[in-house]
């Protein structure tokens, strides 16, 4: 079988578009394809306590807030992560300091903390999660529950290192 | 109208205006809310409810109230709703303040908080209208169509507002409330003809 050779068009063809491509930035270097990271959400940092305690569940607990923390870029679970949590609850206000408490995520990334039941407040049955450690830029979420009688929400963290 | 049929229709009316109050009065989120934050959400579902009475004042559709006397109650009723949206706004700010300030500038993250601040704005611009209305020197037309328009957006952004909310009201409450709001001020404008300037529109409704 003989190989038709690349001509001197083919090859001036080939590396022009290659230029072309690089240049409108659709060829990309392997970094951009990872995750990006998460926006602060509106109203998410109303009522923030900064320095939430670490605490094994908020008040009586039986509500659960979990999530995970990852990383910006490559998508690595980031365990050890401090994140704060807050919200109206059946015991509290949402500046109240006992509505507020603090976990660590684990090795997976993943992070899981008891609190009150949260009841709808200011017209939405909705959470409040900080991460506000330094070592990585601060993030504010506001997730709603999809019912006010919902045991339990989650929110997911990508971090952007500070 | 006769008595009978007066004392039924202000019946139903104040059976309308305060079935919201009375189905909020057994919400089960008040256990979990203070004083101050009760009486807000209170004075917001009251507002909604002088909303169905202040256009069929204005149009004397209220048994016993036409005419004039309607029309000054109507000017009393405005009152009161300013006074409901003032203890509403300053309940919400010492229960939460960044929120109620996200609302008020417009950077909440509910849709309903932008409803309800472009309720109350057009709610005070009716307000001015009516008690600068010598001084505004408009024509009654120009004045009418003002008002009434003001008076339109107030009633479709509170709708939205109250639509939008899960709060303390219960939800048949809220659709009927909502509705009566709506259909009242159709009835009205319907009545008053605000586009025919004030003796053209009372005019035609005597011939008709």
């Amino acid at each position: 079988m003989t190989r038709p050779p690349i001509t001197r068009r083919g090859f001036a063809a080939s590396g022009a578009a290659a230029l072309l491509a690089a240049g409108a930035g659709l060829a990309v270097p392997a970094r951009a394809q990872g995750l990006a990271p998460t926006a602060s959400m509106r109203g998410g940092a109303n009522n923030y306590l900064p320095g939430a305690p670490l605490v094994d569940r908020i008040g009586g607990g039986g509500f659960v807030m979990s999530g995970t923390v990852r990383r910006a870029g490559d998508g690595a679970p980031l365990s050890g992560i401090r994140i704060q949590v807050w919200a109206h609850t059946t015991e509290g206000r949402e500046r109240d300091p006992h509505s507020h408490g603090a976990t660590l995520t684990d090795a997976d990334g993943l992070f899981r903390i008891e609190m009150p039941q949260i009841v709808p407040v200011f017209g939405q049955p909705h959470g409040h999660l900080a991460y506000d450690s330094g070592a990585f830029q601060t993030v504010f979420l506001r997730p709603v529950m999809a019912s006010a009688r919902d045991t339990s929400l989650s929110a997911d963290f990508v971090l952007q290192p500070a | 109208m006769t008595r009978a049929r007066a004392i039924l229709a202000w019946g139903a009316i104040a059976a309308l205006l305060a079935w919201p109050l009375v189905a909020a009065a057994g919400s089960p989120y008040l256990q979990y809310r203070d004083p101050v934050y009760v009486a807000a959400s209170f004075a917001g579902i009251a507002g909604l409810s002088l909303l169905v009475l202040q256009p069929l004042l204005a149009a004397g559709l209220l048994p016993a109230l036409a005419g004039r006397t309607g029309r000054r109650l109507h000017r009393w009723t405005g009152v009161a709703l300013l006074l409901a949206v003032a203890v509403h706004v300053a309940g919400l700010w010492i229960t939460s303040p960044p929120d109620m300030v996200d609302a008020l500038t417009f950077t909440a993250p509910t849709a309903f908080s932008a409803f309800g601040v472009v309720a109350m704005g057009a709610l005070v611009a009716a307000a001015v209208l009516a008690a600068r209305r010598t001084a505004l020197g408009l024509r009654p037309r120009t004045w009418r169509l003002a008002h009434t328009g003001a008076a339109l957006v107030v009633a479709a952004a509170s709708v939205s507002h109250a639509a939008l909310i899960e709060g303390t009201m219960g939800p048949l409450s809220k659709i009927a409330a909502c509705t009566a709001v709506a259909g009242a001020l159709a009835v009205a404008i319907r009545r008053l003809r605000p586009w025919a300037g004030p003796a053209r529109a009372r005019r035609d409704r005597g011939a008709a």
